[in-house]
């Protein structure tokens, strides 16, 4: 299904974005990966760039590479994000340009990049974002994070229909809360309160989430394009 | 590594010819070609493919990356895509300027 594509993973330094090179260099991508800080492993088949997702140079860098080594794209995931759960009333500005910077304009200017290798390399491309159940459900706490997904969400569907005419699909993925680091300073009672507002009231797994991008970016998937799934029923 | 017109000038002319092969397009390839707005050769998605060709042809020439698209572009008042020529010269431009 994915055997010999070359597959840009952003965020790989740890949880989700790790499970996910690992996960595609098991199924025989040649995978890419990036973080702003370098990762304590390494994989055969994963080539680690120390790159963040709002640095244009160094992303653009990344990519050049990318046609360089690899001699095109076929996909793009774009896991790197950040979170702050915080009141509105207490959240520093900075904080919220932070979390705006990597969520959004990083996922774009990944999109960017990605879909001008996918032209030029006349590949038919598959490009998959991260949203967050945060977003539907109204999360209180996270108000910037569930607002710079929904940016997401929408810069998704906008995407899909921009690069539709190049064979590119664009859809995005909206996880549950999974046992990662991003939620781990989450009192219990929250995560509780939280999973009862899913018609399936579990935390997600590494694997649901993989299965979401796995079916988004196989081949018999180009004319499913613009959707946001997101998972646990909400 | 400088680039002279005559070298922009070849980039675009493959890029051109590779654009009219993949498209089936017949863009002439000429300094006074108009690319976009009235009369010209190419549509807005056409345009996008084509400035994606150029600056692959750059970047194989000069081996480094290269941006024909940034806001200096954009903003303009007389486009650097406006033909072929404006196109050239902005390559050069580009290409030259120092990083």
């Amino acid at each position: 299904m994915t055997k010999g594509r070359t597959v840009v993973i952003t965020g790989t330094r740890k949880g989700i974005g790790r499970y996910l090179a690992e996960h595609y260099v098991r199924l025989g991508c040649q995978v890419v990966g990036c973080s702003r800080v370098a990762p304590d492993w390494t994989l055969e088949g994963y080539e680690h760039h120390q790159a963040d997702v709002t640095d244009e140079r160094s992303i653009q860098a990344m990519f050049h590479s990318v046609e360089h080594r690899h001699g095109g794209l076929d996909v793009l995931i774009n896991n790197a994000g950040i979170a702050s759960m915080n009141h509105a009333l207490l959240t520093p500005m900075r904080t919220a340009e932070n979390i705006f910077a990597t969520n959004v304009l990083g996922t774009f200017l990944c999109c960017r990049e990605a879909a001008r290798l996918m032209v030029r390399g006349k590949r038919h491309g598959r490009i998959v974002n991260f949203a967050t159940v945060a977003t539907p459900l109204r999360l209180e706490g996270e108000a910037l994070y569930a607002a710079s997904k929904a940016a997401v969400a929408n810069l998704t569907e906008v995407l899909a229909r921009e690069f539709a005419p190049f064979s590119i699909t664009v859809n995005a993925v909206g996880p549950t809360p999974v046992a990662t680091d991003l939620i781990r300073s989450v009192p219990k009672a929250k995560i509780g309160a939280l999973l009862q507002r899913q018609a399936i009231h579990r935390l997600g797994t590494m694997e649901d989430i993989s299965n979401v991008i796995d079916f988004f970016i196989r081949p018999e998937s180009d004319f499913v394009t613009g959707q946001v799934i997101y998972l646990g029923g909400v | 590594m400088l680039m002279s017109p005559e070298a922009a000038h070849a980039c675009v002319t493959r890029a051109i010819s590779s654009f009219n092969d993949s498209e089936g397009t017949e863009v002439p390839i000429a300094e006074g070609t108009v690319l976009l707005g009235v009369g010209g050769a190419v549509d807005s998605l056409g345009l996008v493919r084509l400035i994606l060709e150029v600056e692959r042809e750059v970047e194989h020439m000069t081996s480094r990356g290269v941006s024909l698209t940034d806001e200096r572009a954009m903003s303009q008042r007389n486009s650097p895509f406006r033909s072929v020529g404006a196109l050239i010269e902005y390559i050069v431009t580009v290409v030259n300027e120092p990083s």
